[in-house]
């Protein structure tokens, strides 16, 4: 189990939008993106700084996004250089997520 | 057609996933559809608890803590200002898309949006098990029980044991009507305004609105 009372720092993270010192969140993919995060660094796979400086890589990379495209690019790159899974496996399944709602009635819940 | 007010996809801003998107909007077959951050994200998360990485209990549990901060205001302010203007909820009635885009509360995608007005005779729930379908716009995030599958079910079977779970028990001279919000229609329940409020402002008003009200499972709070 994690340790307790590990806080994520969100101060130090490059351009992130706080209201009151929590994140503001556009959409519901947006969240899980940002829990994702939180839930692997409190599970020691990687540290906050870490994190911060694989963020800030990808925000001053050139590429212009939303800052939770950023987001979720730099943990996708962080994962795959902790070889936890590679961005084809990720790749992939997205397709299979893809292909599953397509034969899902609306209103169903979308199951792989 | 307007499909899936998804999670901010596929609308070209220099993603570089390298995916086309346009299959994504011309197909209208009844069948369900993720956006391409929403199928990215489902993708990552759903290896992640494959491999054992990460629970998808704590995941909601995280998002729950961090996700308080996107309150339902520009939807309690939507249904204040009806409950003090009869010509805007009249305008809400009609064309709730155009009324609530006049406060400037616009989705990237603009879905069509339903205004459904609670009376004593009738109590409006809304439900879907897609987040895509959700008004974010109005009312912010979804809970993570609003896209749980055992809601949708139990609120379409049974939705006064559904409200009654949320403690909501309705005068047997209430109906329930449940709507099921798609990508082309999201609803936005216009819950009764409370007693004891007279003359009181829109932000005093907009205060009492909680997001639940606006989905169906609350009224509006009592002033205290």
């Amino acid at each position: 189990m994690s340790k307790p009372e590990l806080k994520p720092d969100l101060q130090v993270l490059p351009d992130i939008v706080l209201d009151d010192g929590e994140p503001v969140f556009n959409a519901p993919w947006e969240a899980q993106a940002f829990a994702m995060t939180v839930r692997l660094f409190e599970k020691g796979l990687f540290t906050w700084n870490e994190w911060a400086s694989s963020l800030s890589a990808e925000i001053h990379g050139g590429t212009e996004r939303e800052y939770y495209r950023h987001w979720l690019c730099a943990l996708e790159k962080l994962i795959a250089e902790k070889q936890i899974m590679s961005l084809n496996d990720i790749e992939s399944r997205e397709q299979a997520w893809h292909d599953a709602a397509a034969r899902t009635p609306h209103g169903e819940p979308i199951e792989l | 057609m307007i499909h899936d007010g998804d999670s901010g996809d596929g609308d070209g801003d220099g993603d570089n996933h390298n995916h086309d998107h346009d299959h994504d909007h011309d197909h209208d077959d009844g069948m369900s559809h993720l956006g391409k951050m929403e199928a990215r994200v489902r993708a990552l998360e759903s290896l992640l608890v494959e491999k054992g990485y990460v629970e998808s209990e704590s995941i909601d549990q995280l998002i729950q803590i961090y996700e308080t901060k996107i309150g339902p205001k520009n939807g309690a302010h939507v249904v204040a200002k009806s409950w003090v203007e009869p010509d805007f909820a009249d305008w809400l009635r009609r064309d709730a898309t155009a009324a609530i885009h006049s406060l400037g509360y616009t989705s990237r995608q603009g879905e069509h949006m339903q205004a459904v007005f609670n009376s004593d005779d009738t109590h409006h729930l809304v439900v879907c098990t897609l987040c895509s379908c959700y008004p974010w716009s109005v009312l912010g995030l979804p809970p993570t029980w609003y896209k749980s599958p055992p809601f949708r079910s139990k609120a379409v079977i049974d939705p006064r044991g559904v409200l009654s779970d949320f403690g909501l028990n309705l005068p047997e001279t209430t109906s329930v009507e449940v709507h099921d919000s798609t990508a082309e229609t999201r609803y936005l329940v216009i819950p009764q305004r409370p007693g004891g409020t007279d003359g009181w402002s829109i932000d005093q008003l907009a205060a009492l609105v909680t997001r639940n009200a606006m989905i169906g499972t609350a009224i509006a709070d009592d002033p205290q």
